[in-house]
């Protein structure tokens, strides 16, 4: 089974690649890159084409930071749906948060996801095993076992993990199965009944404010347990332009720490916030623009490793009400490529950044076989116009939620094919 | 002339011409309370709902008598008695209520935003009675009325708010309401319960209470809260008491024909000594009572002149 991918930008930043080439699929691998028109054969005239003129063509996006709901909150998102919402993003690589119920900490739910997936059967779901046994804070996973069942790192996402023992033990004990600690930063102290950032809209709201020194004391102290432990660190959704500098500095010193953003946190300040629209709040919460100017250069300077998504579904049942009470997390997946490519028009990357950071980057970094079209890897490819403007209308979202605050938004950068191992799993042409 | 608003969700919202209509009409209607049948049937056959989520009496009393007064059917329904305590929620309760076609619903909360969140979910007018630690206009507005009627203009007046800035509707409602009507407001109270970035809002901060009401026109002391002690924010009252107790000797630093207001209910010689409560300067009473006509000014102009008659 042959696929013919052509006219395309093929942008392969693992490859250093950018240019016009085709390629061509072959049993789910890519079996040849070559300058447009140049791939020929007696064969081809029967294979099927896609034509991707006016496209990009890229590896297929790796987000490494989703949460799907299954097992136990079902109805905000299962597997199923948000494996759905990635293949319309542009994703075919995601990575699950453990915060399901039960708790992602030991083997049977590992392998419940896995299993869930493979019926699913179309993107790439990765486990992300938790810190911690049922994300308490008290005793470490079985490490190993999360491991060999599949997961790809572990975190206690949605929580810290507060205790500092603790957490210089997992660092230390990761370290034995060469996987990242990804920490949500925050020291809970600091925003205890805390619903948005800590400053004048919460004053003016009268909410209760989460301050960023809760974010910035935390990556501070992980950083300070790297040395001795040797463990890697994964700042999970930064949002505070401190917190940017702590890495920054952290890096010039050769520590493992790598960090990732969200969308949200590079598009939107807690201005949001004001009527308490409760699609705005999140945690960590949506920063000041001076956070947000500060983001911006950490992508622009590579302090920022990669762009993730946070996905965060929740039904109405769990955000139309009183903010105080309200979850926290917005959707993600569908709207990721068009505000990272916000980043590429306000010059703060280029489009081959925007690209690399949603494909070779994450791959990279969490040692995956993925986010490259080199030949003979699995043939996970996205196809989208970087120029096509549409309103975002979350209403229309394969997620089975909604919760983005992002409604009504005119944007650019349409996703038109999505493919998994040379498999068809999301085209704009049949919704 | 009509409000430019159809809720009362927060003084923020006001023009300064509303506020000055909604004084306006208060005045007319404090004569009402007055007579020996406090009665007028301005509007009669419209119905009140009261939703109170959070326990009061003051306000709750006195929006019900001030429909009363007006004629208006007022229904009282607290949180404890509303089917929230099933698990009902917030929205789904007032649908309900308003599938019964009130003309007004009042609302109080425990949550900021509350009443907002409701404005959109609703078509009845909502007077939002204090919604966490966002908002409470009727309370602004009676202060305004109280010390425009011993000032005469409120142009220009000076005040100091005192105590728990940050956990106060009253103070935020004040804060917006006085600069829409060009006063100055000074806030004063030890640094954990003043708000983050609140000179950002115009204010100038003070934590000295001598130096804070040396050149006012008014002091607005707020009740302070036991719970504050156990949230860390602050020693003891005993100590709060004795930096930021009004009392007599205080009040020598400021000037003679200071007025002091009081959103009640008060912690007596907490924030406030006994004396200086009850003494020549306090209005906690006069705002009491101007209470009453300012909730039937806000309910006489969101029903309409039009369709009400005042006599």
């Amino acid at each position: 089974m042959q696929t013919l991918i052509k006219n395309g930008q093929v942008i392969d930043p693992a490859n250093q690649i950018d240019g016009s080439f085709d390629i061509l699929i072959d049993n789910g691998k890519i079996s040849a890159i070559e300058p447009q028109g140049k791939i020929s054969g007696s064969k081809l005239k029967e294979v099927p084409v896609i034509d991707a003129k006016n496209c990009v063509v890229a590896p297929g996006f790796c987000d490494m930071h989703v949460h799907f709901r299954e097992p136990g909150h079902e109805y905000k998102e299962t597997i199923e749906t948000g494996c759905a919402s990635a293949a319309a993003g542009g994703f075919s690589t995601v990575a699950v948060m453990p915060n399901t119920s039960p708790v992602n900490d030991n083997r049977s739910i590992t392998e419940l996801i896995l299993s869930q997936a493979k019926k699913t059967n179309l993107v790439n779901v990765l486990p992300i095993g938790a810190i911690t046994k049922g994300l308490k804070g008290e005793t470490l996973s079985d490490m190993g076992e999360l491991k060999e069942a599949g997961c790809i790192g572990y975190s206690d996402d949605g929580k810290p993990v507060m205790d500092s023992e603790l957490m210089r033990r997992a660092l230390e004990y990761s370290r034995m199965f060469d996987l990242p600690c990804i920490q949500h930063s925050e020291i809970l102290d600091l925003t205890r009944e805390g619903c948005m950032n800590e400053g004048i809209i919460s004053t003016e709201l009268g909410l209760k404010g989460m301050p960023v020194e809760a974010e910035d004391i935390m990556v501070f102290r992980d950083i300070c347990l790297l040395p001795k432990t040797g463990g890697r660190l994964h700042v999970a959704h930064i949002s505070s332009g401190g917190a940017v500098d702590l890495i920054r500095q952290a890096k010039a010193k050769g520590l493992p720490v790598t960090c990732e953003v969200a969308p949200h946190h590079f598009t939107l300040t807690e201005e949001a916030c004001r009527n308490y629209d409760t699609n705005a709040k999140m945690s960590p919460p949506l920063r000041t623009h001076e956070d947000l100017e500060l983001i911006k250069e950490g992508l622009r300077d590579g302090t920022i490793d990669i762009i993730a998504t946070d996905h965060a579904p929740h039904d109405l049942a769990d955000k139309q009400m009183e903010f105080s009470k309200a979850c926290f997390g917005i959707v993600g997946l569908e709207t990721a490529l068009p505000l990272t490519l916000k980043m590429v028009d306000e010059k703060v990357i280029t489009l081959q950044k925007a690209v690399d950071l949603l494909t070779h980057q994450p791959s990279r970094l969490f040692n995956l076989d993925k986010g490259s079209l080199g030949i003979g890897k699995d043939a996970d490819i996205v196809i989208f116009n970087p120029k096509t403007q549409y309103t975002i209308e979350p209403e229309k979202f394969k997620s089975r939620s909604k919760n983005s605050p992002y409604k009504g938004w005119k944007v650019r950068g349409k996703i038109l094919h999505t493919l998994v191992a040379g498999k068809t799993v999301y085209s704009a042409d049949n919704k | 002339m009509a409000l430019s608003t159809k809720n009362i969700l927060g003084t923020k919202e006001l023009t300064q011409s509303d506020i000055l209509q909604i004084l306006d009409t208060a005045d007319s209607f404090k004569e009402i309370s007055t007579r020996a049948i406090k009665k007028v049937p301005a509007l009669r056959g419209k119905t009140i709902i009261n939703l109170f989520f959070e326990p009061s009496t003051r306000t709750r009393t006195s929006f019900e008598i001030a429909g009363k007064r007006l004629s208006a059917d007022v229904i009282n329904i607290s949180g404890s008695t509303s089917s929230t305590v099933k698990g009902e929620n917030l929205i789904d309760t007032a649908r309900n209520l308003e599938a019964m076609s009130p003309d007004i619903l009042v609302v109080r909360h425990h949550c900021s935003g509350a009443a907002e969140l409701l404005s959109q979910f609703v078509d009845s007018p909502i007077i939002n009675a204090g919604d966490g630690s966002h908002e409470h206009p009727s309370q602004a507005l009676l202060d305004l009325l109280t010390i425009r009627s011993h000032k005469g203009d409120l142009k220009g007046l000076k005040v100091a708010i005192v105590g728990d800035i940050n956990h106060s509707r009253v103070a935020r409602s004040n804060i917006r309401a006085m600069q829409t009507m060009g006063m100055k407001v000074r806030v004063v109270g030890p640094p954990p319960l003043i708000p983050v970035e609140v000179e950002r809002l115009g204010v100038e901060v003070s934590h000295n209470l001598a130096e804070a009401i040396k050149d006012v026109d008014v002091i607005m002391v707020l009740r302070i809260q036991l719970e504050r002690q156990n949230q860390g924010l602050l020693s003891s009252l005993r100590e709060y008491s004795n930096y930021f107790c009004l009392t007599s000797e205080t009040l020598a630093q400021a000037h003679d024909d200071v007025l002091i207001v009081h959103p009640g209910p008060v912690n007596r010689g907490i924030e406030i000594a006994l004396d200086v409560m009850e003494g020549p300067r306090s209005l906690i009473l006069n705002q009491v009572t101007n209470g009453v006509a300012i909730r039937m000014a806000l309910f006489y102009l969101l029903l309409g002149e039009n369709n009400a008659n005042p006599n």
